[in-house]
């Protein structure tokens, strides 16, 4: 029978089916870090147990530390706490780590793909939602709840059922000026946060094959955001030049053999999906939402919506409470939205792709006065890149900050975070009320969309500035 | 993971609908490392005032509910978000079984996989019960997990359903981990396997 990538993945990793369809499924890759971590330990720990295959994980620092000088060590204690608390553990039960004076330190989501830890194939998993990302390479990457993290280092397998399968696809080529990311706001806006629930989605097409790795990890990162379970895309020529020469990527003859593999993984033409969206990327504008969740999203030539306008009662509520929040006038130019705060960085656009993108449209330009501007990069192997190549020069002579990598002001869990009342511009994948720091109001866009706010002090449509 | 096998208690009646996680236990409790200790916040907002004082009118500040093993609310108890301080908050509180119209999705397999024993019944039967636990004092419940009756203080037998699965490993104080260990040949074979089709997958070893 025909089988989609979803289907070859998981078939291959189930160690046992039960009768009622539950699944042992084996994970060859689990990701730690500090925040989900610390309670699956302590759960080890009183039953006594080990981890069963400590070679098959990594734990890393990220969303807790700050991204300014980290010579002298964490600040807030409860984060340092973590943080200590999670090296203990990584020491105690042998489990590979890299620390936070380690180069190759950075977002979780960010070091799998960078390091070759994250392969075409896998089964990948970590106790955060964004683990969708490593979907990119074809691999089933998702999140786990901190009793499956335990689950995980004890028995190197989940109980799982399996998803549905649902293709988005992707018909025609991206118009010049939009990315991955404007792509990825698209597809939500369409299909609705909910648009993916119990779904595991497959992006095809030929904007999707026509994105670089960076493109299509934003793209698979935000799956999580249309409530899919995860995201993948076929392995293609694309995927093996990108692990090809990566640090801990199978190398020479063993390389080869897991490419003969890795070939056999796309969807059997004749495949059945439970779900297919076809989307139009011709019809793509960069994209910017302008709500509180990722799916209240226009092109960014559009103006800001009137609630009045809603028919369905409970629908125009939730609007009207965004415009509130968002402190908007339904009618407003999304471009006349004065911006205090920019931030480009986190799982979805931290890497080097990014950073060049920001860079080309900060160029010769100063980032505009009020407006404070971050650049984040996604792990120190990125930030070592950037510099390298000068890009670090031309942020900060263009005014940006040019910091330490961390999920930084993705969340407000560290030192970075909205003041209330403040808005950013922002790379990262959540828009929730509170997101990046209590009273914070963000519009999600792609990298060249932020340094195009940060260089003209409100929202900006890129495709005008450079 | 304790056994459950039966319990009898003291039940706290919670007529409220919609007890969402943060309820159940806030967020700023989240950051910490540990998943005992949590009890002292169980409803930390319905529980203590603003300077942290007890609200004599809230149930669990009542004699005999300090003690109470077994909670009954309303519809859709749990939802929100799918961290596990929730079922963890609950437990360190000494809750062991919860009794409600209906539960919140990731709530209701949290609680299983923390054993605590989510029982779903009628409106009509929670609040009988609700008015049980009202009367204090000696009128304990009993919950028979194997034979999957409530009796109440009356003696009356209240049958309820459960997964025979999730029943099992509560009966025997398995926990999802124990269950899986029992599949470890399985694994052993699986893992032997992969060896030998997949040499290419590295194995992780960091200097
Ligand atoms: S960058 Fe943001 S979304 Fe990504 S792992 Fe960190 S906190 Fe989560």
């Amino acid at each position: 029978m025909a089988r989609t990538l979803f289907d070859k993945v998981w078939d291959a990793h189930v160690v046992e089916r039960l009768q009622d369809g539950t699944c042992v499924l084996y994970i060859d890759r689990h990701l730690v870090h500090e925040v989900t971590s610390p309670q699956a330990f302590e759960g080890l720990r009183m039953a006594g147990r080990k981890l069963r295959r400590p070679d098959a994980h990594i734990a890393v620092v990220d969303h807790n530390i700050p991204t300014s000088d980290r010579s002298l060590g964490i600040a807030e204690e409860e984060s340092r706490i973590q943080v200590e608390t999670l090296e203990t553990n990584v020491a105690a039960f042998g489990v590979p780590y890299f620390g936070l004076n380690d180069a190759r330190q950075g977002i979780v989501h960010i070091i799998g793909p960078e390091q070759g830890l994250s392969l075409p194939g896998m089964t990948i998993v970590c106790g955060d939602s964004h683990t969708s990302t490593h979907g990119a390479m074809g691999s089933l990457a998702f999140g786990i709840g901190t009793s499956e993290v335990e689950h995980v280092m004890a028995t190197q397998t989940l109980l799982q059922k399996p998803a549905k399968n649902m293709l988005v696809d992707v018909r025609g080529a991206l118009p010049p000026g939009c990315t991955g990311k404007d792509l990825v706001l698209a597809i939500i806006g369409q299909i609705g946060t909910a648009g993916g629930t119990g779904h595991v989605i497959e992006y095809a097409g030929e904007a999707i094959r026509a994105l670089d790795m960076a493109g299509r990890m934003t793209v698979c990162n935000m799956s999580i955001e249309a409530g899919a379970r995860a995201g993948m895309i076929a392995p293609d020529e694309t995927t093996f030049e990108y692990v090809r020469g990566k640090p801990f990527a199978p190398k020479g003859e063993a390389l080869e053999q897991a490419i003969a593999y890795w070939r056999t993984l796309p969807s059997d033409a004749g495949a059945v999906y439970d779900k297919v969206v076809v989307v139009d990327a011709t019809k793509i504008a960069p994209m910017v939402t302008w709500g509180t969740n990722p799916e209240a999203v226009l092109p960014i030539t559009a103006v800001v919506p009137n609630p009045a306008d809603e028919a369905d009662e409970a629908k125009r509520v939730q609007l009207q409470r965004m415009v509130d929040y968002m402190a908007l006038t339904p009618g407003q130019k999304l471009t006349d939205l004065k911006i205090d705060v920019v931030f480009i960085g986190s799982c979805t656009n931290g890497r080097i792709e990014d950073i060049r993108a920001a860079a080309t449209v900060a160029k010769g330009r100063k980032v505009a006065a009020g407006v404070r501007a971050l650049v984040v990069p996604g792990s120190g192997i990125v930030k070592q890149q950037a510099e390298v190549e000068g890009l670090d020069r031309i942020l900060l002579d263009a005014g940006f900050e040019w910091r330490e990598p961390g999920c930084s002001m993705c969340l407000g869990m560290n030192p970075d975070k909205l003041t209330p009342g403040q808005r950013s511009a922002s790379t990262s994948n959540r828009n929730f009320e509170g997101r990046q720091g209590p009273g914070g109001r963000t519009h999600l866009v792609s990298p060249a969309m932020a340094a195009a706010a940060a260089v003209t002090g409100h929202l900006a449509d890129v495709r005008e500035i450079v | 993971m304790d056994a459950f096998t039966t319990l009898t208690g003291v039940a706290a009646p919670l007529p409220l609908a919609n007890v969402d996680t943060d309820k159940i236990i806030p967020a700023r409790f989240l950051k910490t490392i540990k998943r005992s200790g949590l009890g002292v916040h169980l409803f930390d907002t319905l529980r203590y005032d603003a300077n942290g004082a007890e609200r004599p009118e809230f149930v669990l500040n009542q004699e005999p509910y300090r003690h109470a093993e077994i909670l009954i609310a309303h519809e859709n108890f749990g939802c929100g978000s799918s961290r596990e301080h929730a079922p963890w908050a609950l437990l360190d509180f000494g809750i062991r079984c919860v009794i409600a119209p209906d539960f919140a999705d990731i709530f209701h397999t949290n609680t299983f996989k923390n054993g605590i024993l989510p029982i779903k019944l009628s409106r009509e039967i929670c609040d009988q019960l609700m008015d049980d636990a009202k009367l204090g004092g000696n009128a304990r419940i009993t919950v028979d997990l194997a034979e999957q009756v409530i009796v109440r203080p009356n003696g009356e037998k209240i049958p309820f359903e459960i997964d025979p699965f999730r029943k099992h490993l509560l009966l025997n104080g398995l926990d999802d981990i124990g269950q899986t260990l029992q599949h470890a040949p399985a694994i052993d074979s699986y893992e032997a396997k992969l060896r030998d089709e997949k040499a290419w997958m590295p194995a992780i070893h960091v200097d």
